[in-house]
């Protein structure tokens, strides 16, 4: 486990020596405060008008404003994410670094999850810019706090499965576009089959819909913690962590 | 300490490596000698557990490198041929990192990274950014990195390449200094270079191990009969080119001579004696008693560069009537 702590310690840094981490946080945060701008002043119109109706219609912010924030934000993640990822095996490939990890006495399986931890403290780093702008709603709302650690609880675990596709994927090359390209595309694909089987019923679409990962957020951005999800995310990274670690035995038997 | 036995490694198209055996003793210095492309990098990968053998053992240290890697990779330095550095790391924060990665205790390492960085002479580098090091230091920074953790053998693949002289010269003399306390197996086509460090010599050619043995006998092993160079003092064409050379042949022991050279006023032969005879005296001889004026006689032994190119070539002769076929 020291060396896999010793591993993700080297990644965080390497993402904060680079302009790479600062970039995302700046990204993130920006387009993230962009939607918390529409979202409350979409909030603050409506309940004008609900006020000089005369009507008194329920106001949530939980779930009127944080909710559709935070999936939002899942959404933003889809892009993040191949930025994080495509160095992690590509760039040790490509400058023979990779030599020093595995001639190193460590196994694959301590830089796997090394680099896996690095890259979920680089995500969790930019989820922090997010916590400003929710931080504002409880200074000036009263939003009920646990569906708000629920859903990000969601955003975490759906980082997690997406980043370990994301560095098994990474293993596949020792060109960083490519690895960042192939993983947008994977991140899109998935956001896209959520899209589609959301305007179709039947017993396909219901299981490329649970296949998607975006669909397990749904519950989460809700406050909804429901153990199918927990236990889909968390298998799905148990399972992407393992296809890596094959990818990185086949990479000493082919090369 | 090393033990390779019946090495093979095939990549998808091509043999890297072919059934190649031989047996490292504990503190020699080995150099590994080929050309390009020979198969030197990929038998240094086997044994950093690196690669996988397509078939055939190698243990290091009595341990195998694919039942035991782990016990392997604690007892081996490795310099790959480009230096595996990362170069947003300053060279303490690297070699830090390195140490703790080989699983050195955090009390040793300060005094141990301090250590290595001037046995390197990269200490006055030490807070620098890898990626401002010239390539000589980046060099030395790896070849630090390999010998962090006083592992019993080092493997160097190609240490001195882009060196300056000087650099080059330094590096040899840090290698020398290892010899002993480690097995160091270094890999390298400049053949001066293994005869300058190495006490033993691998040569191998296409994947084919072609010879192993120490330095001298090899070069004992390969010069059938001496050679020995004889210069004379020549002017305005006299003596004669063609009766110095009857008259050399006359000599017994002589095998055969060459003419080397005939311009500015003097005239060069490379002669061959037959196996087990001196004729240096007798050549001498016979020189001055026709009157000529001797200039140089001295024995030209065969250096690695000549037997190098013997074997390969013999190599390839009998390689290419199959290359050839297919």
């Amino acid at each position: 486990m020291r060396a896999a702590f010793l591993i993700c310690q080297k990644e965080l840094k390497s993402y904060f020596a680079s302009p790479i981490a600062y970039l995302l946080m700046a990204f993130f945060g920006l387009i993230f405060g962009f939607g918390m701008f529409t979202a409350t002043r979409d909030f603050v119109r409506f309940s004008f008008q609900m006020q000089m109706q005369g009507g008194q219609a329920p106001m949530n912010i939980n779930q009127q404003i944080i909710g559709p924030l935070l999936s939002f934000g899942s959404t933003i993640t889809l892009f993040l994410v191949p930025m994080i990822t495509m160095r992690l095996f590509a760039e040790e490939k490509k400058s023979g670094t990779i030599e020093l990890l595995l001639t190193s006495p460590v196994t694959d399986l301590q830089i796997i999850v090394g680099k896996w931890l690095g890259a979920m403290l680089l995500y969790l780093c930019i989820l922090v810019m997010s916590v400003i702008n929710v931080a504002l709603l409880f200074a000036w709302g009263k939003p009920d706090i646990r569906p708000v650690l629920v859903a990000y609880l969601g955003l975490i675990l759906q980082a997690g499965c997406l980043l370990a596709i994301g560095e098994f994927i990474s293993t596949l090359t020792r060109n960083q576009i490519i690895a960042g390209g192939v993983t947008f595309f994977v991140c899109l694909l998935l956001w896209l089959l959520n899209w589609m089987t959301s305007f179709d019923t039947g017993p396909l679409f219901s299981v490329i819909n649970y296949i998607s990962i975006v669909t397990h957020f749904d519950n989460f951005s809700k406050g909804v913690i429901e153990s199918k999800d927990i236990i889909f995310y968390c298998s799905m990274i148990f399972f992407a962590l393992f296809i890596t670690s094959r990818s990185m035995e086949s990479l000493r038997w082919r090369s | 300490m090393i033990k390779v036995e019946g090495l093979t490694k095939r990549y998808a198209r091509t043999v890297a490596v072919d059934n190649i055996s031989f047996e490292v003793e504990k503190g020699q210095i080995v150099g590994f000698l080929g050309p390009n492309g020979a198969g030197k990098t990929t038998t240094m990968r086997v044994l950093t557990c690196f690669l996988p053998p397509s078939e055939g053992k190698a243990s290091v240290a009595g341990f195998d490198v694919l039942e035991n890697p782990m016990e392997v990779k604690k007892r081996i330095g490795y310099l790959p041929e480009t230096p595996p550095l990362y170069p947003e790391m300053e060279v303490v924060e690297y070699l830090n990192f390195v140490g703790k990665l080989k699983g050195i205790e955090s009390k040793e390492l300060r005094a141990r990274v301090d250590e290595i960085m001037r046995r390197c002479a990269v200490f006055d580098v030490r807070n620098k950014l890898i990626s401002k090091l010239s390539k000589g230091y980046r060099q030395r920074v790896g070849l630090a990195q390999a010998l962090l953790h006083y592992p019993d053998v080092l493997i160097l693949d190609e240490p001195t390449s882009g060196l300056d002289p000087k650099q080059i010269i330094e590096t040899r003399e840090l290698i020398h200094s290892l010899a002993g306390d480690h097995t160091i197996i270094l890999s390298t086509h400049i053949l001066s270079e293994v005869e300058h460090s190495c006490e033993r010599v691998i040569i191998i050619s296409q994947g084919k191990l072609v010879a192993t043995d120490s330095v001298a006998n090899l070069t004992n092993r390969l010069r059938g009969s001496e050679a020995v160079a004889v210069e004379l003092e020549a002017e305005d064409g006299r003596p004669n080119p063609s009766d110095v050379q009857r008259r050399l042949e006359q000599v017994s022991g002589v095998s055969r001579v060459v003419m080397k050279d005939s311009r500015n006023g003097r005239l060069a032969f490379e002669v061959e004696s037959l196996q087990g005879r001196q004729i240096r005296s007798d050549l001498a001889r016979a020189v001055v008693n026709a009157g000529w004026n001797l200039n140089e006689l001295r024995s030209v032994g065969l250096s690695l560069e000549d037997i190098f190119l013997q074997l390969t070539a013999s190599e390839q002769k009998e390689l290419q009537p199959v290359g050839a076929q297919s």
